[in-house]
This record gives structure tokens, C-alpha cells and sequence, in this order.
């Protein structure tokens, strides 16, 4: 490219600077779709401007220490606010329509969560492990006292087993 | 909400909200009202009073299974979306490994992950904090601040670590993945807040009863511990002094 033609260049791309923030302003904020049931988690000015503080304290809580509330973890964030819309599809996070990317896309937040995270709630997620442990399913914290069969046992001790 | 035996939560509910806590405190251990089997309360933090292990009994690992492996593959959902890896940087968190006794040719086989040392190499080496051991004894790698240096995997005398080299996509909500960190057996975590047991425990089937057993090594009563006291159990390497949570017996 000749230095002409870069100089010709130059008042276009300083116009196109200058109407970047003239037309953010002049548009719309987002379209940020309602989460399922009544409330978020925090009221909503709250959420709004301290998510990611929250999110973070949260991600320390459970990987180091264990803690597993649901208040403040990511993936119930993503069970009430990713729904699919009306023609039955679920935007992925890359989509400015993912309830995650609809306010960041807007305010050019790049969040490297979604290369770990799966962006779909546990329930919509083919390749989550399907089996659902709730209260009434004991088949998990049956396993971990499942009695050993004394035979096999005695078959050790006596040095049968093979 | 606990995840928890409903029956026994019910019974429970006369003694008040913390009263379940105070009375693991003041019952003397060994009548403890229920067994730190139990999942803790979801706002508990992990704690010290259990040391989580895995006794594995190699008498009735059979050769040909690998039911833990895929077990654990699709728990954690690894081994399947890593395309562009060959084979020496394929993701790895458990393997089953074959022994041959020049001698007398007798075969063992035997299944080999993080053996979640008490004093970790990986986390003595890693220069950010993320290689770290919870109170409970499991050795986790904290992805939030990994940089992917690769330390960890070098003081690993087990070979237990291994590296995401490519981006990934379709990770299990379970167990978040991604390029550029380094990543190993985690116990299931998940599965073990829960009160539930590794995947690669619940799936053993073993030759005649289960080659694998899951449990707290710090409680005298519970099934591994009862098991080692009896039947004894070796460590890998003993000799490094690392104190490994995993045991084997067999070998
Ligand atoms: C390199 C991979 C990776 C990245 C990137 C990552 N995480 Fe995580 N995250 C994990 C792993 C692994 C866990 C542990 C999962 C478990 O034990 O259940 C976790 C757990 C969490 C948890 C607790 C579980 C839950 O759903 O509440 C939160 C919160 C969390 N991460 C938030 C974040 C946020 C926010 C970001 C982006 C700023 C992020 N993570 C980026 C790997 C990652
Ligand atoms: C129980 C379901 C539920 C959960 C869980 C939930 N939310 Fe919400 N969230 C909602 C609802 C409903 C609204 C709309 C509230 C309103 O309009 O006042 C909302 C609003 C929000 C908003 C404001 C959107 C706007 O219009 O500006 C943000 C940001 C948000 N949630 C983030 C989160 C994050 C981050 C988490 C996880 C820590 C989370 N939510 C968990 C239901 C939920
Ligand atoms: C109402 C708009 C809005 C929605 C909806 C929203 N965010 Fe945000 N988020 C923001 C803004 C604005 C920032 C940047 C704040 C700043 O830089 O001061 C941000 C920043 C973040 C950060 C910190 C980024 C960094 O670089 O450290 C995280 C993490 C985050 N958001 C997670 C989420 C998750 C997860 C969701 C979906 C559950 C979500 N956000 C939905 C507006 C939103």
C-alpha cells in the first residue's frame, strides 16, 4: 500500500473512530433477557455491577476449599439464565444473544471463563454426566460403604485369590 | 440444602440447625452419630478431620478391564474432544498400567492416578499456587491461577499430570477444561462434596468384588481403613516419603 493511499486513507478511519462512541450512545443498551423465576440471586442493581466480584470469591470458595453453595456458582447463574427463545434454540456464548455475552459483547468484556466452563447449564449439557444425584438417588453415597464380600476377603487372606 | 440421606436429615431435625456439628464434636470419636461418610453441608468447607483415600487390591484388577479409565472419562469428560494431541500429550487422569515379573512371569494389573501425596512435589514446585492439596487430602491443580508452566508435571514421580495443549469444546459441567493448564485426577471433588464416591470406584467390577474401595483413611471405621489395618496396603515409591493417599495391596 502506497503512503498516498494510507493518507487518503486517514480521515475515513479517523471519522469511523469518532462516531464509535457517538453511536453506542446513540443506541440502545443491550437487550438483557429476564433469568428464570422472580429474583436473581442479588438484587439486581447488585448483581449487575458486582457479578464478577461475586463469581470470583465463589470460584475460590468451592475449588480450594470445598464450599458448594448455590448462591453465587456459576453454573446456577447459567440453569435460570440460559433459556432456550422462542424457536427452541440455546445461544452459545460466542452469540451476542448468550445471556453471558449480551452486556460484554457491548462493553468489549472478553472473559476467558467459557474455554473451561461449559456455557450451558448442567441440564442442557449432552456431554455432562447424565446421572442426577438428588436426595432420593443413595446410589452414590451408598457405594462408599457397599459392604466387600467376606469371601473375597478371606480368599486374600489366604492367598488364594488369583 | 444438603445433599444428603433424607431419612437421616429428618431425624436430625430435633437437634436444631448446627446441633449435628456440635454433637460431632462432643460424642467422642469411634460413637460419632454418623459417619464422616456423610456429605457435608454445601456451605462446609472441606476439612482436615478426613484424609480421602483409594485402596486398590490388584488381586482383583482384571487385566483386560478399563472400566475405571472410561469411567473416569466420562465423569470428568476428557479423553474424547482433544484431536489435534497425539498420544504422548493426550490428556490422562487415571491408566491402567501392566506389570510382568521377569522372574516368575507372574502378570499384575493395576490402575494408576494422582496418588494425592500428604507432601505433594508438584505443589512444593509450582511457582503460582495452584498446585495445591485441600484440607481433606486431595491434590488439585486450581486452574483459575495455573499458568501452565509445566513444574508439576516434572516433580511428579507418577506421572499423574498432564497438559491441555489445544482449545477444547463440549466440557463437562463437572469438570471445566481448557487449553493451556495442567490437569490431573481430582477424586471427583463433585462427586466426593456430594457424600458420593469416584467415579472410577463405582464402576470397578473387579474379578469377584470390587478392586477398588473409597474412603477416609483418618476414620478407624470406615471399610479402607478397617481394610488396611487387617490386610496392610503398599504405597508406590514409599521410599520418596511422600505419603500417597492411594494404597495398594498386592503388589
Ligand atoms: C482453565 C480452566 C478454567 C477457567 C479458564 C475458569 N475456570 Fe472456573 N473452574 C475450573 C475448575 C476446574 C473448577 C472446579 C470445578 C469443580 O470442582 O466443581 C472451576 C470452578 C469454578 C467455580 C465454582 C463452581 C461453580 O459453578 O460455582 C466458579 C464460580 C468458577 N469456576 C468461576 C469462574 C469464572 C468466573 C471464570 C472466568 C473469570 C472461570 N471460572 C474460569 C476451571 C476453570
Ligand atoms: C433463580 C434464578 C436465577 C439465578 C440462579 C441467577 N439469576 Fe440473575 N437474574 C434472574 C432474574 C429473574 C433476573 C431479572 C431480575 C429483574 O428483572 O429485576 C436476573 C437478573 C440478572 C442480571 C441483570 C440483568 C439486567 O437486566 O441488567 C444479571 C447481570 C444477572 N442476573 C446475573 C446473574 C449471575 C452472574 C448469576 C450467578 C451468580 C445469576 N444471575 C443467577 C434470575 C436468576
Ligand atoms: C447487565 C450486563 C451484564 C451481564 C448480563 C453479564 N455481565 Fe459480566 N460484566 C459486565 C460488565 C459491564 C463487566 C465489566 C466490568 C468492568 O470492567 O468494570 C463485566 C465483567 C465480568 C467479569 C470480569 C471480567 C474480567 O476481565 O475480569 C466476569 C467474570 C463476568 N462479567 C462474568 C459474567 C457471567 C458469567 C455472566 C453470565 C452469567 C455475565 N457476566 C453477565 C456486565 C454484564
Amino acid at each position: 500500500m502506497s503512503i498516498r493511499r494510507v493518507v487518503a486513507g486517514l480521515p475515513l478511519i479517523m471519522a469511523g473512530l469518532l462516531a464509535l462512541p457517538l453511536s453506542t450512545h446513540a443506541g440502545d443498551a443491550p437487550q438483557v433477557a429476564k433469568g428464570k423465576g422472580d429474583a436473581c440471586v442479588e438484587p439486581t442493581d447488585v448483581i449487575r455491577k458486582n457479578h464478577m466480584d461475586l463469581l470470583k470469591h465463589q470460584r475460590d470458595d468451592t475449588l480450594r476449599r470445598g464450599i458448594r453453595t448455590k448462591k453465587h456458582s456459576l453454573n446456577e447463574c447459567l440453569e435460570c439464565h440460559v433459556q432456550p427463545d422462542e424457536s427452541g434454540k440455546v445461544a452459545r456464548i460466542d452469540s451476542p444473544k448468550h445471556f453471558c455475552s449480551t452486556c460484554h459483547t457491548y462493553a468489549a468484556v472478553k472473559l476467558d471463563c467459557f474455554e473451561c466452563h461449559s456455557d450451558l447449564p448442567k441440564s442442557m449439557n449432552k456431554s455432562a454426566y447424565k446421572h442426577k444425584l438428588t436426595p432420593d438417588n443413595k446410589h452414590h453415597a451408598s457405594m462408599q460403604s457397599a459392604p466387600v464380600s467376606r469371601q473375597m476377603l478371606d480368599a486374600i487372606a489366604n492367598g488364594e485369590a488369583k | 440444602m444438603s445433599i444428603n440421606n433424607q431419612a437421616d436429615q429428618s431425624r436430625r431435625k430435633f437437634l436444631g440447625n448446627s446441633a449435628a456439628v456440635v454433637a460431632g464434636v462432643t460424642i467422642a470419636p469411634g460413637i460419632l452419630l454418623h459417619t464422616p461418610a456423610q456429605a457435608r453441608s454445601l456451605d462446609q468447607a472441606a476439612s482436615s478431620k478426613q484424609r480421602w483415600g483409594i485402596l486398590i487390591d490388584t488381586n482383583q484388577c482384571d487385566s483386560g478391564c478399563d472400566k475405571c479409565v472410561t469411567a473416569c472419562q466420562t465423569e470428568n469428560g476428557w479423553g474424547k474432544n482433544e484431536t489435534k494431541s497425539n498420544s504422548e500429550q493426550q490428556a490422562q487422569w487415571i491408566r491402567k498400567v501392566e506389570l510382568k515379573d521377569p522372574n516368575t512371569g507372574h502378570q499384575q494389573s493395576l490402575p494408576v492416578m494422582c496418588q494425592h501425596c500428604e507432601n505433594p512435589p508438584c505443589v512444593d514446585v509450582c511457582p503460582t499456587g495452584a498446585s495445591m492439596k485441600r484440607d481433606d487430602g486431595i491434590v488439585l491443580v486450581d486452574k483459575h491461577i495455573c499458568i501452565g508452566c509445566r513444574y508439576c508435571m516434572m516433580a511428579c514421580p507418577y506421572k499423574a499430570r498432564s497438559f491441555i495443549h489445544e482449545e477444547l469444546k463440549g466440557q463437562a459441567t463437572v469438570a471445566p477444561r481448557g487449553k493451556g493448564t495442567v490437569e490431573s485426577c481430582t477424586m471427583c471433588v463433585q462427586r466426593v462434596d456430594a457424600g458420593g464416591s469416584p467415579a472410577c470406584v463405582e464402576a470397578c467390577p473387579g474379578k469377584n468384588g470390587k478392586a477398588m474401595v473409597f474412603g477416609d483413611l483418618n476414620d478407624a471405621n470406615s471399610e479402607i481403613a478397617k481394610r488396611l489395618k487387617q490386610y496392610g496396603g503398599k504405597q508406590i515409591r514409599a521410599d520418596l516419603g511422600l505419603n500417597p493417599s492411594v494404597r495398594y495391596q498386592g503388589i
